[in-house]
């Protein structure tokens, strides 16, 4: 029984960090309907930014505030000078926008090496520290609490910005119906700029948490899948979805990779990958999300 | 036309040689129209004569040449965005509220360019006593709404921004007699108190005509007749065409 | 070397051959014209290892290679209008199959490839079906995460496929004896062949029936299914030839470098075959070929230096096709011509009214 609580709780710890990466997906698959495959890149990239503010001697909340902003800038490049021009040209065909983020994760991923912060893993602190309490007979460590806790902040940051201001309204109003957006005054590029770079912003965060010693560019390859699951089950037009999609897919993904051999620790994202093809096959829409999607 | 494009002192809009059309397709063809300062105005037209065509080059969805002047402003090319901030609102053919959001919150984001809250709210309030329906439903989804409560919020909603001009695209669409019947009350009464101009699409031409000032009659993407709404009532054409009489 | 005084021979060869069929007042019905050029191409194919050196013509092999798993996902995304990103998980289930039958269990090559085609087809409908049920680009949500779990797959059941350290194919493919031919010679000829039937069943498969119920369901699926077309089934059958294809290259690919571990078949992989696809031209037979070319054959001759700014090169192709050419290399070929022709015949209506005049 402690055994299972304490896998449950590493699952936590993993599935925030995925659900802080799902959140992202999810405000670009609202704004846009698309799937950005370049979310955990761009993550990975602002998660450079932050490493790089930590070691010019910055406190780590402050570096990450640096690596957040850093991020929605990013984000916001990316929609301004490849995903809006590519749109306007594709007329609605999402295909070249797919593949623009394919190649942006792709960029991303062969240019972080390169870049002046260096070719090498960089040593990056534990977020909250190693330590630990105990609790029904199991370890909690302080990691763990401190992601659930930032998770929790990033859902109430969200709640705030999407029901109780008037960019949250308009963001909302441009998901669902842009052309009328636009006729109540809404410029509606602008709101798309600023959702890929709240959701780059969120991805930020997701980075951060994620680290395991140090930063590299592999820090979100596989996040990503996990991210893509959590929404996927969660549903993708609902960022409550994606958190509470998240923390299944964590727990889930933890106590099979612990209690059945043929999966491992090393195929850990098996049972999310299942999940992912067993969501489409019975509830394409997820848990939460609003049936959409209809069938060929 | 007299004046050749020289702006008279209450026009609010003046289109010229306006083209517009979808790819290949020419729909409008040098289309000329005004709207004076607090006037209203309808357009008439057969189905696919270019009438929803026309709004949207107006009111800038559709990429358009010509000449559209708004507040004496040559505003073609401007996106929606915009003109609405300039006074200028679309209601578009189908309604077109945003269906996710509560009635509330569409009445609302109508408000967009408005920084005066809290005569936003007092406006909201005023827009429930005109439909108690919309007060009802103020916490439901847009999208759950029947087809004429819809057409109601979406015109309350682009008064919201209170316009100098306000774009119809055919209101009565769905609507039971009755309803349009008051909808077309209120837009007079909207027009009286606040000096709101109206040019509106509308197949219902008897009801139209009654509270418009003048009219225009399209027909192929070109204004084919035009005069006082009583000219028109009384155009032996028009009435056989439009009035059913 | 014998090869340099036949090279000059068969280039100018092909120079006025070609230089005939591009000329529209060619001589000869068209059949002998396609016909001679069919035998020229066949001609030109199976000179080239007889006059390059091992590391050109093993180049090449590789370049087949992913040309015909670039072909897979070619007929996906031209004929669809689906993407993939985890071919190169198909391309690693070939490989793997391929070599793990030969090696571990005796098999012959033929049996090997036949089932590791069939393989990489039934993964491919099973992963297919989830993602092709229902509306959008699930399917590149599905298959990257087809193209993360394989490396990882192959790590995990190491016994099998021996892991980080790879698996060497024993025995290797050899030459029949008395044919004169090198290793890389045959090894080449061989996947030719194959590619050759690949190519032959694409091309027949676009141009069938089948085919134009692909073109209807990719450019409208809703007019597509009341004209009677099971949508879903075929879909996933194309998805299906389309791993399957990628599972041959796979396979094929071992052939010659006789060795697989899984750090080959990570997702720049896929990527590597979805950045041949949209530089050859999605839609099109022959874009494949020219994507693959630029994807191997290019890169393998790059300067070291260069060599670590591959993947923010083919990312920087990748975006700026996006932008530029639509579709693809192939589609600029032919947007090139068509605006030649364009030119052309301005310049003769101009011609004519400078007389007329
Ligand atoms: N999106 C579009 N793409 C192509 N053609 C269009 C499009 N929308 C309208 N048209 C064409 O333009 C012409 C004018 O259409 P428009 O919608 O302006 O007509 P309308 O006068 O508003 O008709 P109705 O009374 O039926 O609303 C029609 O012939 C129509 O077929
Ligand atoms: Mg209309």
């Amino acid at each position: 029984m402690s055994e299972f609580l304490q896998f449950t709780f590493i699952g936590l710890q993993r599935g925030a960090v995925y659900a802080s990466l799902a959140i992202a997906l999810v405000i670009i698959f609202r704004t846009t309907g698309l799937l950005n495959f370049a979310q955990g890149e761009m993550a990975m990239f602002s998660t450079y930014f932050v490493s790089v503010a930590y070691d010019a001697g910055l406190p780590l909340p402050a570096a990450v505030v640096v690596g957040v902003a850093g991020g929605f800038l990013l984000g916001a490049a990316a929609q301004v000078l490849l995903v809006r021009p590519v749109s306007n040209r594709s007329m609605g065909n999402p295909l070249p926008i797919v593949i623009v983020t394919i190649g942006l994760f792709l960029g991303l991923n062969g240019l972080a090496p390169r870049m002046p912060w260096g070719e090498t893993t960089r040593p990056f602190p534990v977020p909250f520290g190693t330590g630990s309490i105990e609790l029904l007979g199991a370890t909690l460590s302080h990691r763990t609490i401190g992601t659930l806790l930032v998770l929790a902040s990033e859902v109430a940051v969200l709640w705030l910005l999407f029901q109780k201001t008037r960019l949250g309204l308009a963001l909302r109003g441009v998901a669902s119906n842009a052309e009328s957006s636009s006729l109540v005054g809404i410029p509606v590029n602008r709101m798309l700029t600023v959702g890929w770079g709240l959701a780059a912003a969120f991805g930020t965060v997701a980075g951060v948490l994620s680290v395991e010693g140090g930063v590299d560019n592999t820090l979100m390859i596989s996040p990503l899948v996990f991210a893509f699951a959590a929404a996927t089950l969660g549903g993708f037009d609902s960022e409550l979805g994606a958190v509470v999609g998240g923390l299944i897919v964590g727990v889930f993904s933890e106590l099979v990779a612990h209690y059945v051999d043929l999966v491992g620790q090393d195929l850990k994202l098996l049972p999310a990958f299942v999940l992912i093809l067993l969501v489409l096959l019975l509830r394409p829409q997820g848990l939460f999300g609003r049936a959409q999607v209809t069938r060929v | 036309m007299p004046g050749g494009g020289e702006l008279m002192a209450d026009e609010l809009l003046r289109v010229d040689g306006l083209d517009a059309g979808y790819g290949p397709v020419q729909v409008l063809r040098g289309l000329g129209f005004t709207v004076d300062e607090g006037e209203i105005v309808v357009i008439l037209g057969a189905n696919g004569a270019g009438k929803t065509t026309t709004l949207r080059a107006v009111s800038g969805m559709l990429p358009a040449s010509g000449s559209v002047r708004f507040k004496g402003q040559e505003v073609l090319g401007r996106r929606p965005d915009q003109l609405c901030s300039l006074g200028m609102a679309h209601v578009p053919q189908g309604r077109g509220t945003i269906t996710d959001l509560t009635v509330d919150e569409n009445l609302r984001l109508g408000a967009y360019t408005r920084k005066d809250h809290a005569e936003i709210s007092a406006d909201v309030a005023s827009w429930y006593d005109t439909f108690p329906r919309l007060g009802e439903r103020r916490d439901q989804a847009a999208g759950s709404m029947s087809g004429g409560e819809q057409q109601m919020l979406a015109i309350a909603r682009a008064l919201m921004s209170r316009p100098t001009l306000l774009l119809l695209d055919e209101p009565s669409l769905g609507l039971a007699p009755l309803v349009t019947k008051e909808l077309f009350a209120r837009i007079a009464d909207i027009n009286r108190e606040r000096g709101t101009a109206v040019l509106v699409v509308e197949q219902n031409a008897n009801l139209a005509l009654s509270v418009a000032a003048r009219g225009y009659v399209l027909e192929t993407g070109q204004i084919l007749t035009s005069g006082t709404a009583e000219e028109l009532q009384n155009d032996d054409a028009v009435r056989q065409a439009y009035l059913g009489r | 070397m014998a090869g340099d005084s036949r090279s000059t021979g068969v280039y100018g060869a092909l120079g006025s051959v070609w230089a005939t069929l591009s000329t529209r007042a060619a001589i000869g019905p068209a059949w002998l014209r396609k016909a001679v050029g069919w035998a020229l191409l066949a001609g030109f194919l199976y000179w080239i290892p007889t006059y390059y050196p091992e590391s050109v013509v093993t180049a090449l092999t590789k370049t087949v290679c992913l040309a015909i798993a670039a072909l897979g996902l070619n007929l996906l995304t031209g004929y669809t209008g689906q993407i993939s990103v985890g071919h190169g998980a198909f391309f690693g289930i070939g490989a793997y199959t391929l070599t793990i039958l030969v090696t571990d269990h005796g098999w012959g090559y033929p049996a090997a490839m036949v089932v590791a085609a069939a393989l990489s087809f039934v993964v491919g409908v099973i992963v297919g079906l989830p993602a092709l049920r229902i509306k959008g680009l699930y399917l590149a949500l599905v298959t990257l995460g087809l193209a993360s779990l394989f490396p990882l797959a192959v790590k995990r059941f190491s016994d099998l496929t021996g892991g980080s350290q790879g698996k060497r194919l024993r025995p290797p493919l050899r030459p029949p004896e008395g044919s004169g031919l090198a290793n890389d010679q045959f090894i080449y000829y061989v996947t030719i062949a194959v590619a050759v039937v690949c190519f032959v069943l694409v091309r027949n498969l676009v141009r069938s029936r089948v085919g134009r119920s692909l073109i209807a369901i990719r450019d409208n699926e809703t007019a597509a299914a009341t004209m009677g077309v099971n949508i879903t089934r075929t879909k996933l059958a194309v998805f299906g030839v389309s791993a399957m294809l990628a599972g041959i290259g796979g396979a094929l690919s071992v052939l010659d470098s006789r060795f697989v571990n899984a750090g080959s078949y990570q997702i720049d992989r896929s990527i590597e075959i979805l950045v041949a696809v949209v530089i050859g031209g999605v839609a099109s037979i022959a874009g494949p070929i020219l994507g693959a070319v630029a994807v191997v054959f290019v890169p393998d001759r790059l300067p070291e230096n260069l060599a670590v700014w591959k993947p923010v090169m083919f990312a920087a192709l990748l975006i700026g096709l996006v932008f530029l050419a639509p579709g693809g290399i192939m589609g600029m070929f032919k947007r090139i011509g068509g605006e030649a022709r364009v030119a052309l015949a301005r310049r003769a209506a101009a011609d004519d009214g400078d007389t007329s005049a």
